[in-house]
């Protein structure tokens, strides 16, 4: 296993991670972080999987993809930030309707 | 030679776990101001791990913008959340939020 | 859901398990598209290859992020605004001092980024959102956008960098080619032109998703 491989594997970790913690925490602050970390994850896969080259330069597209989908994902932030604000302000708390407090 | 990949490895290894922790901690942790500060630790470790996989144009938008400008908004979210930044807890009725 | 807890655990070891075997049944070694990228460089217009495939080769992606970028803003405005965040005190001297020594610096940055771009890492959206932490540290310190700035002014330049990058990719229509198909000779001019314009609205656009409301909002709530 190379270099490259190991981030890949973190990358795989994090969504995962991400992912879980998106299913089990009600707080929607904290399913905001949660889908960030899945993305991140997703990210590493990518660039690490671009830098199979060995010592050659690595691919750029998906250097490219990545930095599209860095920009998308505040863009994508933001509003869900926005949108759990005016949540709160409906119905007092930042959780999703139907979910219990603790 | 040998020991320059020993050194990268090791730094690699160091990296990918402390990626992993923070990313747990930033869930897990109970204090929301907590998790925010260690998603923008988050951030910025993950710049690093775009420098050693020889992306420096991603490690410059993610320190930009995935740690800086997301932590910037993050935090304005919860003081209108009306999260203290002292306990990570509700100021007005000092109640926790999970 | 706490009984459920393990077999959520479960599942998703088992995805883990099967995301891990489909990345290391990958092939070692791949070039990917690095090659070809390389074989065209020299009709981009620039030398980096990462700005080649951003504002050439794959133009259509960033002029569509740029519009994703327009639209969460028009999708916070949408929602009436959110409330100001109210800090927990007020700004002290350091942020001050700080503020007026730092925002000169970056827009210098800012620029910097937008040129070595070409022919560096950097480019419009590190330099962008160089801008944006610009606007996001003049908002701590509690400036605003001057009431005259805030109407149009403040919209025409949200809209530029779209709007730029959709004149200049719809220039070569008339020539026969196609949308985004840049004549070699002058890409390298016009990838500029765009990456301009594009920083400056990246930069106000995040500094504008920072703020939260429209600014010509008479009551926000």
């Amino acid at each position: 296993m190379s270099v490259p491989f190991l981030y890949a594997l973190v990358g795989i970790g994090l969504f995962c991670l991400g992912f879980h913690g998106l299913i089990v925490y009600d707080h929607l602050l904290r399913k905001i972080l949660a889908i960030n970390i899945m993305g991140s994850g997703v990210f590493l896969v990518l660039v690490a999987l671009a830098k199979r080259g060995g010592e050659a330069a690595p691919d750029p597209v998906p250097h490219a993809m990545v930095i599209t989908g860095i920009v998308v994902a505040v863009s994508a932030t933001a509003l869900a930030l926005g949108l759990m604000l005016k949540v709160q302000a409906a119905t007092g708390h930042a959780v999703l309707p139907g979910k219990s407090r603790d | 030679m040998e020991g320059m990949t020993w050194l990268g490895w090791s730094f690699d290894a160091f990296v990918g776990a402390g990626l992993l922790w923070l990313a747990w901690r930033a869930l897990a942790s109970p204090d929301l101001f907590k998790a925010v500060v260690l998603f923008v630790a988050f951030g910025l470790l993950l710049a690093l791990a775009w420098v050693r996989l020889e992306a420096p144009d991603v490690a410059l938008a993610e320190a930009a913008i995935g740690a800086g400008l997301t932590g910037a908004l993050l935090i304005a979210a919860l003081t209108r959340l009306g999260i203290s930044m002292a306990s990570g807890r509700h100021r007005n009725n000092n109640k926790e939020e999970l | 859901m706490a009984g459920y807890a393990w077999l959520l655990r479960l599942l998703l070891l088992l995805l883990a398990v099967g995301l891990g075997y489909a990345v290391l049944s990958l092939p070692d070694q791949a070039q990917g598209l690095q090659p070809d990228v390389l074989g065209k460089m020299d009709q981009s217009g620039v030398t980096h290859p990462v700005t080649a495939v951003l504002l050439n080769f794959r133009g259509y992606d960033t002029l569509l992020e740029m519009a994703v970028l327009l639209l969460a803003l028009l999708g916070i405005w949408s929602l009436g605004g959110l409330p100001e965040a109210r800090p927990e005190s007020e700004p002290g001297p350091v942020l001050g001092t700080l503020t007026q020594v730092l925002v000169p610096v970056l827009i210098v940055v800012a620029g910097y980024l937008l040129w070595t771009g070409a022919h560096a890492p950097g480019g419009a959206f590190q330099a962008g959102a160089v801008l944006g932490a610009a606007g996001v540290l003049l908002q701590l310190t509690g400036w605003r956008l001057p009431r005259r700035a805030a109407g149009h002014p403040l919209r025409i330049t949200l809209v530029a960098g779209v709007a730029v990058f959709l004149i200049v990719a719809a220039l070569p229509l008339p020539g026969g080619r196609q949308l985004l198909e840049y004549d070699p000779n002058y890409a390298g001019v016009l990838i500029l032109v765009v990456e301009a314009f594009a920083t400056v609205s990246i930069g106000v656009t995040l500094a504008a998703l920072f703020f939260g409301a429209d600014p010509t909002d008479k009551a926000p709530k």
